[in-house]
Formats: structure tokens, C-alpha cells, sequence
């Protein structure tokens, strides 16, 4: 199977032969195959966002490759153009972006860009305000008079509409209160499992990455330093502590039970699996 | 892209034209203009030049910065040379089909090239070496006696020094703005003037709204820390006058009078 | 202790977009004291921002008083006493910055209430040492982090002299990293300084180490005690639409499993100490 996005060898220089040239991201190779639900984590300034913005072709490799479905996304200028529909980038805090006078309207801004027949933009807009939860009494609105989670919705029905097989998402929970950033990462996850493309989201927070990614990218100094499941990503705490990143709580707390002597599995990230761990153990003891 | 303009970018420094009062820059500035433009002998430019000269190598002013901030006005300067070149009449020396270059011509080009660079070489002079609070310090201080007449000195002041502040946050938002609508498959590349104006709405829109809230959010902040206009405020930074500002004026004074001089006697 | 302020029977009413009367504080009593640390918890739009903006009289109360070091903040002519008692610290830091230098930014305020040069030097340089800018202080703003900005806005603030700061979600918009640099700070200006903190905000880890927190919903108080005593009420606090730390989660399920753990223990370290003695 061709994977879906594809990096080789990808590098990116900033102000490239200027005194202020610096690398973003390094040797970066990538692949991604559809369906796919992977979390990107690393601090500001790892390489992340540089990374994400090649995926859609809106930064140029200063070397190496990116493919879409095995095509390299720079060969043509029409499959640069195109990529863009394919892929879909949800920027950090994207309700900034919002500028028609409805909803509607801007949810449809991206199906329009694509040309598409009145009536396919029509149940584009329909099914991705649908999927972020945007009801049909919101669509006549203005954006404007929507409150901070909903635009934050709106912004990504925006980029839904255009049924991209990958969707990337900056940090999309970011400055949302607990309930907003619940129903967002629920959204997102109910987008995936209803469409089946390919998801990859930012976040800085461990807890979110280990409750619903299959696979975690780790970025530090504009390099992809760990690729794996969480499984096995939060398995190796003192390297992801090296550079300065933390794990879930939980780990931390089954980390210290595990150095008290309690024999429990080291590969717990959430509070259910803690539970269901701890709750055996107690079982376990109590057939004994 | 957006990151390399270089509107009114200051270069930091600790030199001797970095050190100048201000308002002895913003006053020197005056002066230069005013010689500048007395100038009507070639010969009376070598004064101008040489004070050019010598403030650019005291200020360790790289050259090169100096010449790249007057690309975006190369064109202009070009035409207005051409125009003059052209169409000054007076004596022929070379006719070539409808055109006909006259002595005249060739010296009003000369000279209007001349006037043109060095008027903006100057001006860049004064906002690389001067942080830009400092100039509207100097403003307001040069501006002053203007209040007894109801002039919002202080307030202009201020607005200005926030325009600037936030000149390099708006263009950062801007960058932004353009990315998150191309990711959408906005085009604001190709297409008529027109179609170009239109598509530049889906960034106007957001970046106006978001002015608007910076705006708003700064002023309740400003309100937060006790400031009510220009009454009974105080500076830390105090302007001063020193030695250094007495020796750049009077190089100034030489300046003017060496034009006048030069006009005057020169060729 | 004496209270810095004094809320009493607060109501706040407003005309929103659709002109219709909300209200988004009913009826708020709160002193804080001196000197404490209090975190303000609270969803969207549960009027904890709103509350916050009554601390120093950016908006005056539409019914009952609010006293900041007893002045009433009714009271135009006392506004800039008000100010200078408390101060306060916005969400986003690019919108509080108003100078293109950090010290010309930090001495903003003080030039405002008419100190003299030489002293506003020196509350600068001190503030900007306070925080941990003091390296950074010629720099322009707009190349800092966000959590470095936000340190330059409260060094702003307590170059006042501020018996108070409030902070209004300062850490919402930055990263980890930011939001650490933003919390030590403040504590250690609580701590070694005595200035009383008024912190609100939406993140959990931010509050554990408090004295007092007081969770809001609906323009009301709905919790008001220590750390542990607020989320041993679990099921409370989701019902506010928050979420508790992890390590609460983790014991509130096992003693709903019948597992007698202690809800107070909020670090890591407490909690795994519990569960191991319940377990081993």
C-alpha cells in the first residue's frame, strides 16, 4: 500500500544565507498511511509547525521530497495547488480566520475555492457542520456572534468541507476551558471514525496524545526524534524527560507504585487503564 | 515575505550618532533638508555628501542596509530622473528621433537624483539610528510649546509610538491570516485587479476584526495602569541635551553654511 | 489580616447583542485577604473574567459594592488610588505591551502615576529582576515568548507597586513551558514579596499549590475552600463543567470500586503514596 503522505529526507532552512539562517526541521523522513490517527508533540521551536506546513505544501523543502499518495506535491504547480484540498491544515487558534457574514458562507469558502456544483458545496457545508456538532439554526448566523468553542468549530467545518484525505490540526484545543476542549477532541475523533481519513493533531498536552492517538510523533530540535505507539513512546520516560517533555500523570504515578514494589504493568497513560490494572491486582490478591 | 520590510526599522547601536538627543537628530534632519535643498551648483552637493558620508561610517551604518531600503523607491526615483532628463528644455546636445536630451535636462536629472537619494538616505539615517520611542519622544518634547494651542501633542505622540509597535504583531497576524485562507485554497496570486481586490477580503476582514480587539483589549489594559493622556505624567527616560548634541549641531550649522557658501561662489 | 477587598452582594447585568438583559454576576460576596494566593475557577462564560474586571474598576457593579483596600469602586476620583492598590495581568500577552522596549514597556505605569525619573529607574530595574527579564530589558517585545512577554507584563504591573495582582487567564495562550515560567513567577512573588495573587483561570495544574480556591458557575460561587477540600467534590466540579486532576480522577473511580482512599491527596507523590498503602 502507498502511504498517503510521505517525507524523504525533508529539511527546511529559514532566511536561508542570511545571517539569521536557521534549521527548522532536519533529515525528516515520515510516512503516514490512510486512516491513520496520529498525535504531534514538542515544545514551540521543535519543528512541528515547520513540519505540518509541508504536508500541504504551503512551505517549499529547502531539500528533500513530500508526496501525496505517492506523488511528489512539488512536480507540478497545479499538484502543489492541488494538495492543498487534499490535505487540510486547521491553523492554531483558527477562528481568526473567520470573515463571511454567515456561517454558511464561510464554511463553504473552501468547497468554493474547489469549483465544485452548487449542490455538492451545499451538502459539503451541511455534513461538516454536522460533524463538528454545528446545528442547522447556526448555519444563517453571523460567525461573529458565535462564542469562542463554536467559531472555534465553524473554523474547522471550514476546512472539513473539503473532504480532505488528511486532516492536520495546530494545537486545536488550545486556550479552550475543559468542556470546550472535551467536545472539540470528540469532534475530531467522531470525524475520524465516521470518514476514516487519516488525522494528525498537535497538542501540547501528554494526557490528550495518550487518550486518543494510535501513534505519536515526539519532535525536538527540528528533528522526529520518536515514532511509535503511546504504548511504547511513554515506555521510555527519561528520554522524553531529556528533552524536557513530560509524560501523563498517570505514568508518573504508576512509575512511583512501580518503584514501591506494586507489580503493575509500566504502560498505563489513562485513568481507565490505571483503574483496570489496579483493580485486577486487588482481584489477583484477593484469589490468593 | 512580509518579514523583510524595513519600514522605519531602527538598527541598534551605542555610537555617537546612536547616543545624539533625539530631538538634536530630528532638528539636524531639518537642517539637512533645508541645505539640501539650497543647493542649485553641483559642487554645493559635496558638502551634503561628505555629512552623509561621515555620519553613515560613525554610525557603522552598513551601506548596504542603507541601499536596499531605498529599493521599494529605485522606480520612482528612476522616473522622476527620466521626466527631467527629457523634457527640460534649453540647449540640445543629443537628438535622437522625437527626443531631445538638452544640457539642461541632463543637469535636472542629475540633480534630482541627487536630491531624491540623499533625502531619503538622510531620513534613513535618522530611523536606523533612533529607537523609534525615542523618536516620538522627541516629537512630542520638539512639539511641546504646541499644547498652549489645544494641539494633542502628547496624544499623537502616543499613537504613533503604538502604530509602530504593533507594525511587526500585524504583519506576524498577517502571515498567519494568508496561510490558514491559501490552507482553505484561497488565490491571492493570480487574477485581475479585480479578482485580486476580492480575494484580498478573506484577509482584510480577519486582520481589521483583529485590530480592532487588540485595540480595544490595549486601551482597558493602558486604563489599567493608571493612564489618563499626557497630564502629570512623568518619563523615565528624560531627554537631555549633552556635549556630544552642541559638536552635532554645529557640524549641522557647517553644513548650511557651507551650501550657502558654495552656491554662492562654487561652479 | 485585613481584607484587600471586599465584595459585597455583587450583581452585574449587561444589555447583550441581542438586547437582551443578562446577568452575569448574581450576587457575589467574596473577601480576599491579604497576602493569600486565591485561584478563581470557572468554564466559559461563568463570569469569572467578568468578576475579575470589578477588582480594579474596569467595570463598576450594577448592584452591591466592591471595596479594593476600602475605597469604593464607585468612586471615579479614587480610580487611580484603585489601580495603584491593584493591579492587573490580561490573557493575551501581545495586547498589554505598549512600548517597543521591554524596560520603556515595565516603566509605562509608573510614568503615569508621576514618579520621578530616577525612581521609576530603579522600580524597573527591580521589577524586571523580580520576574527574571532583567537580560532582556532593551529588547522589542514582539521577538519574546509568549511566556517572556507575559513575565514583562507583570513586571509592568508591579513597578506600581501593587498590594494585588489579578490575572486574567495569563497563561490560556501559551505553551508548557510558558505557562511553568508564568506560575513560578507569580508564586514567588506571593511568597517572598507578600503581594496578594488573584489567579483565574481554566487549568487544573495550576492550582494545587493555592491557599484558597473558589470555583464559579453561572455568575455565582459555587465552591469556595482549600485545594483538597474543592476537588474531594468531584462530581460537583464536572457538573461546573471542569475537570479535576488526573490523580483525583484516578482515586475518585477506585473509591467508587470500594477502595477507601483519602480525596485529598493531589500531587503525584501523594497520590501514588496512597494507593500504595491501600494496595500493597
Amino acid at each position: 500500500m502507498t502511504p498517503i503522505v510521505k517525507t524523504e529526507g525533508l529539511t527546511h532552512l529559514y532566511s536561508p544565507g542570511t545571517p539569521f539562517e536557521r534549521i527548522a526541521v532536519q533529515d525528516l523522513d515520515f510516512q503516514a498511511m490512510k486512516g491513520e490517527f496520529i498525535g504531534i508533540i514538542g515544545h514551540t521551536g521543535s519543528g512541528k509547525s515547520t513540519f505540518i506546513q509541508h504536508l500541504n505544501g504551503l512551505l517549499k523543502p529547502t531539500k528533500g521530497r513530500v508526496l501525496f499518495d505517492g506523488e511528489d506535491i512539488w512536480s507540478s504547480k497545479t499538484k502543489t495547488h492541488g494538495v492543498r484540498f487534499k490535505v487540510g491544515l486547521v491553523f492554531q487558534y483558527p477562528e481568526y480566520q473567520l470573515f463571511e457574514e454567515t456561517v454558511y458562507k464561510d464554511i463553504a469558502f473552501g468547497p468554493k475555492n474547489m469549483k465544485l456544483s452548487e449542490e455538492e458545496i451545499d451538502a459539503r457545508v451541511r455534513e461538516a457542520a454536522d460533524l463538528v456538532g454545528i446545528g442547522e439554526e447556526l448555519l444563517e448566523k453571523s460567525p461573529f456572534d458565535l462564542s469562542g468553542g463554536q467559531k472555534r468549530r465553524v473554523a474547522i467545518a471550514g476546512v472539513i468541507a473539503m473532504r480532505p484525505d488528511v486532516l492536520i490540526l495546530d494545537e486545536p484545543t488550545a486556550g479552550l476551558d475543559p468542556a470546550g476542549s472535551a467536545e472539540i477532541l470528540a469532534n475530531i475523533k467522531d470525524y475520524h471514525h465516521r470518514m476514516g481519513s487519516t488525522v494528525l493533531f498537535v497538542t501540547h498536552s501528554m494526557e490528550d496524545a495518550a487518550r486518543i492517538a494510535d501513534r505519536l510523533l515526539v519532535f525536538s530540535g527540528g528533528h522526529l526524534v520518536m515514532d511509535g505507539t503511546p504504548n511504547a513512546i511513554f515506555a521510555r520516560p527519561e528520554e522524553l524527560e531529556a528533552i524536557d517533555l513530560g509524560i501523563p500523570e498517570i505514568t508518573r504515578v504508576v512509575a512511583r507504585l512501580r518503584e514501591k514494589g506494586l507489580d503493575i504493568p509500566a504502560a498505563i497513560y489513562t485513568v481507565e487503564q490505571a483503574k483496570a490494572a489496579l483493580m485486577k491486582l486487588k482481584e489477583g490478591k484477593a484469589d490468593a | 515575505m512580509l518579514k523583510n520590510i524595513t519600514l522605519g526599522q531602527y538598527f541598534p547601536g551605542n555610537t555617537f550618532v546612536h547616543r545624539l538627543d533625539p530631538r538634536t537628530k530630528l532638528l539636524i534632519i531639518v537642517v539637512y533638508i533645508v541645505a539640501l535643498f539650497l543647493v542649485d551648483k553641483i559642487t554645493a552637493y559635496l558638502p551634503v555628501i561628505v555629512f552623509l558620508a561621515i555620519s553613515v561610517m560613525v554610525s557603522k551604518i552598513k551601506l548596504k542596509s542603507l541601499v536596499s531600503g531605498m529599493k521599494p523607491l529605485f522606480v520612482i526615483i528612476v522616473i522622476t530622473a527620466i521626466i527631467n532628463l527629457f523634457f527640460t528644455s534649453g540647449e540640445p546636445i543629443v537628438k535622437l528621433w522625437v527626443v531631445t536630451i538638452t544640457k539642461e535636462g541632463v543637469r535636472a536629472a542629475v540633480f534630482m537624483l541627487l536630491r531624491i537619494s540623499l533625502l531619503i538616505m538622510g531620513t534613513f539615517m535618522l530611523t536606523y539610528t533612533t529607537a523609534p520611542m525615542q523618536l516620538t519622544d522627541g516629537l512630542e518634547s520638539l512639539l511641546g510649546p504646541l499644547k498652549k494651542i489645544k494641539m494633542p501633542v502628547h496624544e499623537l505622540a502616543m499613537m504613533m509610538s503604538i502604530a509602530l509597535r504593533f507594525i511587526p504583531t500585524l504583519i506576524e497576524e498577517t502571515d498567519k491570516i494568508m496561510n490558514a485562507q491559501k490552507a482553505r485554497g484561497a488565490d491571492f496570486e493570480t487574477g485581475g485587479l479585480v479578482q485580486k481586490a476580492k480575494a484580498m477580503l478573506p484577509l482584510l476582514i480577519p486582520l481589521f476584526i483583529s485590530a480592532f480587539r487588540r485595540a480595544d483589549e490595549l486601551a482597558t489594559a493602558m486604563e489599567s495602569r493608571c493612564y489618563s493622556g499626557g497630564e502629570g505624567r512623568t518619563k523615565m527616560k528624560q531627554l537631555c541635551y549633552g556635549a556630544i548634541d552642541v559638536t552635532a549641531g554645529a557640524a549641522a550649522i557647517v553644513l548650511l553654511a557651507m551650501v550657502i557658501l558654495l552656491n554662492t561662489f562654487g561652479i | 489580616m485585613s481584607n484587600i477587598i471586599e465584595i459585597r452582594n455583587l450583581v452585574f447585568k449587561y444589555i447583550n447583542d441581542e438586547e437582551l438583559e443578562t446577568v452575569a454576576l448574581d450576587g457575589i460576596d467574596l473577601n480576599i485577604e491579604e497576602g493569600s494566593f486565591v485561584v478563581v475557577l470557572g468554564h466559559n462564560g461563568s463570569g469569572k473574567s467578568t468578576l475579575a474586571k470589578h477588582l480594579n474598576g474596569i467595570l463598576q457593579p450594577t448592584e452591591g459594592t466592591v471595596l479594593v483596600a476600602g475605597m469604593d469602586t464607585r468612586d471615579e476620583k479614587l480610580m487611580t488610588d484603585i489601580r495603584r492598590k491593584v493591579g492587573m495581568v490580561f490573557q493575551n500577552p501581545d495586547n498589554q505591551i505598549v512600548a517597543n522596549v521591554v524596560e520603556d514597556d515595565v516603566a509605562f505605569g509608573p510614568e503615569n502615576l508621576g514618579i520621578e525619573s530616577e525612581e521609576i529607574r530603579r522600580r524597573v530595574d527591580e521589577a524586571l529582576k523580580a520576574v527574571d527579564m532583567w537580560e532582556f530589558r532593551s529588547h522589542a517585545p514582539h521577538l519574546l515568548s509568549g511566556g517572556q512577554k507575559q513575565r514583562v507584563a507583570i513586571a509592568g504591573v508591579i513597578a506600581m507597586r501593587p498590594h494585588c495582582i489579578v490575572l486574567d487567564e495569563p497563561t490560556a495562550m501559551l505553551d508548557p513551558v510558558g505557562r511553568a515560567e508564568v506560575i513560578e513567577t507569580i508564586m514567588r512573588l506571593n511568597k517572598e514579596q507578600g503581594i496578594t495573587v488573584v489567579l483565574i483561570t481554566h487549568h487544573m495544574s495550576e492550582t494545587i499549590d493555592a491557599d484558597r480556591l473558589i470555583v464559579m458557575a453561572d455568575g455565582r460561587i459555587i465552591d469556595d475552600g482549600t485545594p483538597q477540600q474543592v476537588f474531594a467534590n468531584v462530581q460537583k466540579l464536572r457538573d461546573a463543567g471542569l475537570s479535576v486532576p488526573e490523580t483525583t480522577q484516578l482515586i475518585f473511580e477506585l473509591r467508587k470500586e470500594g477502595v477507601e482512599l483519602p480525596l485529598s491527596a493531589l500531587s503525584v507523590d501523594e497520590c501514588a503514596e496512597s494507593i500504595f498503602k491501600a494496595f500493597a
